[in-house]
């Protein structure tokens, strides 16, 4: 424990030199990698090497690896590098790394993390998991294997997850006499496969991670190699962050309000940058503000870049939550709730197409389905196969459709709004990594006004119409539609219910019973029905509504398809029968003037999308009448359409 | 690849490897336009990325402050992470009574100064019954006082998760673990049956009993923390400052007379030493350094000519390679 390294006599020297130091860290850049590798490749010992020659490791550290490469260590007493990277003591007696494990070095450019990923064949999952966050991958061949199916399996890993830049390292060197043409022939092999994947910017450096040949320093067994050391290239390739030059999104994390005066949305700039008096959209909504300031606790800043977690104020009030994503106005997030995309699944228990699972995408978390399943990919030859499900560790192409629209981009434009993970709803296990290839349904589209009828009935689930009921008074047309409208709320459908009586109660009590009333009162009402159409409502309208002429114009007011005009006959001397209001009575004792059927005419509709004879049917009967022939209606629609809504 | 150096005999090296890095290629500068983060802007908006998903997805966390310098980062990026609010989760200190005076004064500082609010826990069995690492062992005194104690707290005020300030690089099945980890009702840890953190996306939803461990410093190294704490001026316990202090050396370490409770073997005095401590625990389980690094620049320079690496302060450490793994499965943070 005592410390033998002599210190200087006097210590400020130092001090000021390492302020300088210190000072230069500050514009040190971070490179995230990942090592694949097949299980004897020597992976653990390429890693166990860096921290070795990087001096990484301190005293006691080598004192133990010393001790335990002497107990377990596989190389005759030589340091076995291995033993450092394999963590859990279950697997450094099997002798096969099982998981992710994440490293850490230094040099004076960079600071390093090192996503430590298994070759083994079931464990696909956790190499997907470490090339998630990786900007370059180590793609690790045994000089006297070449290229094996599982180079072939990682490689398409690491071109799924979208990392372009590949180091080829050719191991075990030593072993094959350092012999150039070996190496020439395993790069020429891999170079070939890797085209199909559109992996084209490849390193390939001849090593021997045993030896420490070509790591942090060239050597001299292979003069034949011109190239840079393994450390010497990955300190040096350009990973310049393309997420800071693309349109600016920043999924909302957390709404910041600890008090009535502040409102700030927290989050991490998923790409592009943001500056005060910058227009941006909010998405699935479509709202448009500015920002007002971006807060800090070291003050508000003039510029936020990707990469960034930062607080931002609107210059609106409006109603954003966590979930939603902040965007450029002119290239805003997708936003749709059906899309296509790449599935790896990661759980023991089978992806079960038309389960509900969550989706988490950014800071946004949503039930979801998978609908289709297009096909699955062998990971070993790219085939694509028919499938209806998925298992541990397959890859496949399914559609998914959400409960709700969302804000998204594409994964091969960015990673953290285009990446997603499925969450099984009992066992809350993480069952799946999810890339976004494609929107399949525009359905929230981002321009405000465009959020049209189509927009609001999708969201709605179902078609918009009106139902118009006509009749003579006391034919039982609200009664009918009191029953149709319960039915469609039961399943689930959004609807109104607008009735004579009680319309003129309020929007037409200025109105009364002329010819020229009568007509501005149908006008009215099928003008509200319009709106509410719109809307994306089932509207149902109960009106007398005597004349063809008004009827024609209601009809005419609403697209093809949305008016059906739904006929209640009651002959007159049975609804007279009836009166259940007593109306007849009293127009035909003269107390009401202009009532239909008495002393007004009521012209019956010629052709009705639905006659009613409820003489031969009872109310109930009419409803589910109405009803089943509604459902057909949609479908023949649907048809017509070619799109299931 | 030079700045950490396992052997260097005389200072003159240092020299060599605090000179500025060469400059950078053109290739690296990246576009003009948008600045590049350096690697310490990246580790924070990481850090702060998974508080703020935290406080988001769970009813009811907590911030584990152990005093050390790894929390007074940690509860420095909570600061940011949610200002102007402050963290709206509570501390929480695991007392074993057996911490440096110092770690508790500095401990009730800070929080005043911060305004947050502090949750002090002892097990009261284990008060009760006199457990110490003089009379029971290090082993025992670990157990109930730290992990038992930390079981009980979170327990009894139902936190579903808790923030830590571990980091992966300090020990081998760290290195493993998640940064949302999960602990079942027995607040065990399996680590087998991790669930996969992909990107930025974490899984926080709990079954029934389960709680969750959270690392925000998972990806730091304590080179980082260092020039952390030196590049925003973080205040810490004066502990990791060189000063004489009294102290004994047992089993090559050396070990501070922070007050009488420490029984004096026969032939032992304490001595004035200047020392410092490169990690923070119970006084009688943490070694500390001869050293006249009294200053963050000092102890950063000791720190890159350092041979030892931090945990071997830590006396539990040295139990069997497997040590760590095994008390985490029980348990132990």
């Amino acid at each position: 424990m005592a410390p033998d390294t002599p210190l200087p006599e006097t210590p400020e020297p130092g001090v000021s030199e390492i302020e300088r130091y210190l000072a230069a860290q500050q514009s040190k850049s971070l490179l995230r990698f990942i090592t694949c590798g097949s299980v004897d490749d020597g992976k653990s010992t390429l890693i166990g090497r860096l921290l070795y020659d990087s001096k990484m490791l301190f005293e006691d550290q080598l004192a133990t690896l010393e001790a335990d490469s002497r107990k377990v260590g596989t190389q005759g007493g030589d340091l076995d590098f291995a033993l450092l990277v394999d963590g859990l003591s279950a697997e450094r007696e099997q002798g096969i790394t099982i998981d992710v494990a994440y490293r850490f070095f230094n040099t004076d450019r960079r600071k390093f993390i090192v996503a430590d990923t298994p070759g083994h064949e079931q464990y696909t999952r956790n190499m997907v998991t470490g090339a998630s966050t990786a900007d370059l991958a180590i793609i690790l061949i045994d000089a006297r294997k070449g290229v094996l199916p599982q180079t072939r399996r990682h490689s398409f890993l690491v071109s799924l997850l979208g990392i372009r830049k590949i180091v080829l390292a050719v191991n075990k060197m030593d072993l094959m006499g350092y012999d150039q043409a070996v190496f020439d022939r395993v790069v020429a092999e891999y170079r070939a496969f890797a085209r199909q994947l559109d992996l084209t910017d490849i390193q390939a450096i001849p090593l021997s991670a045993l030896k420490g040949d070509n790591v942090t320093t060239l050597t001299d067994a292979m003069p034949w190699y011109q190239g840079p050391t393994l450390i010497g290239h990955l300190e040096t390739v350009e990973v310049a962050d393309l997420r800071a030059s693309q349109p600016f999104r920043l999924p909302v994390q957390w709404v910041n309000r600890p008090n009535l005066d502040f409102r700030g949305y927290a989050g991490t700039i998923a790409a592009g940058t943001v500056r005060p008096g910058d227009r941006i959209r909010v998405l699935p909504s479509g709202q448009e503000s500015r920002v007002a300031r971006i807060v800090t606790h070291d003050g508000d800043l003039p510029l936020a870049v990707a990469g960034q977690s930062v607080t931002l104020t609107l210059t609106d009030e409006i109603d954003i939550s966590r979930g939603d994503i902040l965007s450029t106005l002119d290239e805003a997030a997708e936003a749709a709730d059906q899309m296509e995309a790449t599935l790896v699944w990661m759980s023991e228990a089978p992806l079960l197409p038309g389960r509900p699972y969550i989706l988490k995408l950014g800071t946004k978390s949503v039930p979801a389905t998978v609908a289709t399943l297009k096909h699955k990919i062998n990971v070993n030859t790219l085939e694509q196969l028919a499938t209806k499900t998925l298992g541990l560790n397959e890859v496949g192409l399914a559609t998914l459709s959400l409960d709700q629209a969302i804000a998204f981009d594409v994964y091969r434009n960015n990673r953290d709004t285009g990446g997603f993970i499925l969450i099984d709803r009992l066992t809350n296990e993480t069952v799946a990594a999810g890339l976004i290839r494609s929107a399949i349904v525009r359905t929230v589209p981002w321009q405000v006004l465009d959020v049209d009828r189509r927009a609001r009935s999708q969201m709605k689930g179902q078609r918009p119409r009106v139902l118009w009921f006509t009749g003579l008074s006391g034919a039982g047309k609200s009664t009918i539609a009191n029953l149709v409208e319960k039915k469609l709320h039961a399943h689930g459908r959004h609807t109104m219910l607008l009735d004579g009586d009680n319309v003129r109660h309020g929007l037409n009590r200025d109105l009364g019973f002329t010819d020229a009333d009568r007509v501005e009162n149908i006008r009215r009402v099928a003008e509200v029905s319009k709106l509410m159409v719109d809307a994306g409502l089932i509207v149902l309208v109960s009106f007398i509504s005597p004349y063809r002429a008004e009827r024609r114009m209601a009809r005419e007011l609403l697209g093809p398809g949305e008016f059906l005009e739904v006929f209640v006959d009651t002959p007159l001397a049975v609804a007279e029968g009836r009166d259940v209001k007593g109306l007849y009575a009293k127009a035909r004792a003269g107390k009401i003037p202009n009532f239909t059927g008495i002393d007004s005419p009521y012209e019956p509709p010629e052709s009705p999308d639905v006659r009613i004879d409820t003489q031969a049917m009872t109310a109930e009967q009419a409803a589910n009448h109405i009803f089943t022939l509604l459902s057909r209606f949609d479908e023949d629609a649907d048809l017509v359409d070619g799109a299931a809504i | 690849m030079t700045d950490r150096v396992i052997d260097v005999k005389d200072a003159a090296v240092l020299d060599s490897i605090i000179q500025p890095p060469s400059p950078l290629p053109v290739s690296l500068a990246g576009p003009l336009s948008a600045p590049r983060l350096t690697h310490l802007q990246r580790l924070e908006a990481e850090s702060i990325h998974i508080l703020r998903e935290v406080v988001a997805e769970t009813q009811n966390p907590v911030m584990l402050y152990s005093i050390g310098k790894d929390s007074a980062v940690m509860l420095h990026l909570a600061m940011k992470a949610f200002y102007p609010a402050k963290p709206p989760f509570p501390l929480l200190h695991v007392d074993t009574t057996w911490k440096f005076r110092e770690m508790i004064a500095f401990r009730d500082q800070r929080a005043v100064d911060l305004g947050l609010d502090l949750l002090v826990y002892t097990n009261p069995e284990g008060l009760a019954r006199g457990i110490g690492p003089f009379t029971h062992g290090s082993a025992i005194h670990t157990q109930v006082m730290k992990t038992e104690a930390l079981k009980q707290a979170l327990d009894r005020y139902g936190f579903d998760a808790a923030f830590g300030g571990a980091r992966r690089d300090e020990e081998k099945s760290r290195a493993k673990e998640r940064i949302f980890s999960f602990r079942n009702e027995q607040h065990r840890w399996d680590p087998k049956n991790q669930r996969p953190e992909l990107w930025q996306l974490y899984n926080a939803r709990k079954n029934k009993g389960e709680s969750i461990r959270v690392f925000p410093l998972s990806n730091w190294t304590e080179l980082d923390i260092w020039e952390y704490i030196y590049l925003e001026n973080i205040p810490i316990v004066p502990l990791y400052f060189a000063a004489e202090r009294p102290v004994v050396e047992r089993d090559g370490a050396l070990i501070m007379v922070d007050d009488d409770r420490l029984p004096m073997k026969p032939g032992e005095t304490p001595q004035m030493r200047r020392v410092r401590f490169r990690t923070l625990g119970c006084y009688p389980l943490t070694g500390a350094i001869d050293s006249d690094a009294d200053s963050l620049p000092a102890i950063i320079r000791e720190m890159l000519l350092a041979r030892t690496s931090e945990r071997q302060g830590r006396v539990i450490d040295r139990d069997g390679g497997a040590s760590m793994e095994q008390k985490k499965q029980e348990g132990y943070f």
